[in-house]
């Protein structure tokens, strides 16, 4: 079941989901928003290395991924807690109110 | 089965484009999944079941569905919308495009190698990638282990009430 594309393809597919990720984190201001971008841009690393790991019929790319899907699932929640916490003393998803420091 | 990668590829693209520029952060949420699925079914293509399954049961999955009780704990008001689409005015998105435009140009540029094709195969099966994991990444594994424990713990300090904000007892 493996396909016989050039490797290229699929990194420039990671590349874009990558800059697509990257975009909406400098864009938004919502701090949820900006979770969902992190998730898009680990994830576009995680098709990354098991491109590369197919490539050359190795399992060590899926190894990575799986490792990066762990840190994605601690940070998820971790960061989750954190905009609990934010909404809770700012009353608003704002990152911009986080700005000045006291809180 | 060359189609079916590039289709799949277009479906993620869009539909991660959607998570970006959307207002409604739940139809944000369910674009991310479509795009998540999308991504599964290329890693099915190329050769990774075990990763594919373990992209839909947690990302699409577990992940998910934190992000949706996230966003019902939260219990955002009804103007929420209005004031996100305030947030995303017109000029937002226009330099990080440009810069990730760039990225994505200079990436291109340098990810040229020549003719180098993915093999084509049966892929790597479960159990060599079990064998892997479980003998020279069991330190991995265990820092994994590990981490996770380190974000339960993070997640339930933070997210508990403090003593000095209104209604919380300890």
């Amino acid at each position: 079941m493996m396909i016989e594309i050039p490797m290229e393809h699929g990194l420039i597919l990671a590349a874009i989901l990558f800059s697509i990720g990257l975009a909406g984190l400098l864009a938004r201001r919502n701090v949820v928003y900006m979770l969902m971008c992190t998730e898009i841009m680990l994830n576009a690393a995680g098709l990354a290395f098991v491109v590369a790991g197919a490539r050359w019929g190795s399992a060590d790319g899926q190894i990575m991924f799986l490792i990066i899907l762990t840190m994605a699932a601690a940070e998820v929640a971790v960061g989750l807690a954190l905009v609990l916490r934010f909404y809770r003393q700012f009353r608003t998803l704002d990152i911009d109110a986080a700005s000045r420091l006291r809180g | 089965m060359d189609l079916v990668f590039y289709l799949a590829a277009a479906v993620a693209i869009v539909s991660s484009l959607l998570v970006v520029i959307q207002a409604n952060i739940v139809h944000s949420l369910l674009n991310l999944v479509v795009s998540l699925l999308a991504v599964s079914l290329i890693f099915f293509l190329l050769g990774a079941p075990f990763v594919a399954a373990l992209e839909v049961i947690v990302y699409a999955g577990a992940i998910m569905v934190l992000f949706i009780f996230a966003i019902m704990l939260l219990a955002l008001g009804p103007n929420t919308i209005a004031e996100e689409r305030s947030w995303l005015g017109k000029g937002v998105f226009w330099a990080p495009a440009m810069l990730s435009l760039a990225v994505v140009i200079l990436l291109s540029y340098a990810l040229q190698a020549g003719d180098t094709r993915l093999p084509g195969g049966a892929g790597i099966p479960p159990k060599e990638l079990s064998l892997k994991l479980f003998g020279p990444y069991l330190p991995a594994v265990e820092l994994a282990s590990m981490l996770l424990l380190a974000g339960l713990i993070g997640a339930f300090h933070l997210g508990r009430r403090q003593p000095r904000e209104k209604g919380g007892k300890l």
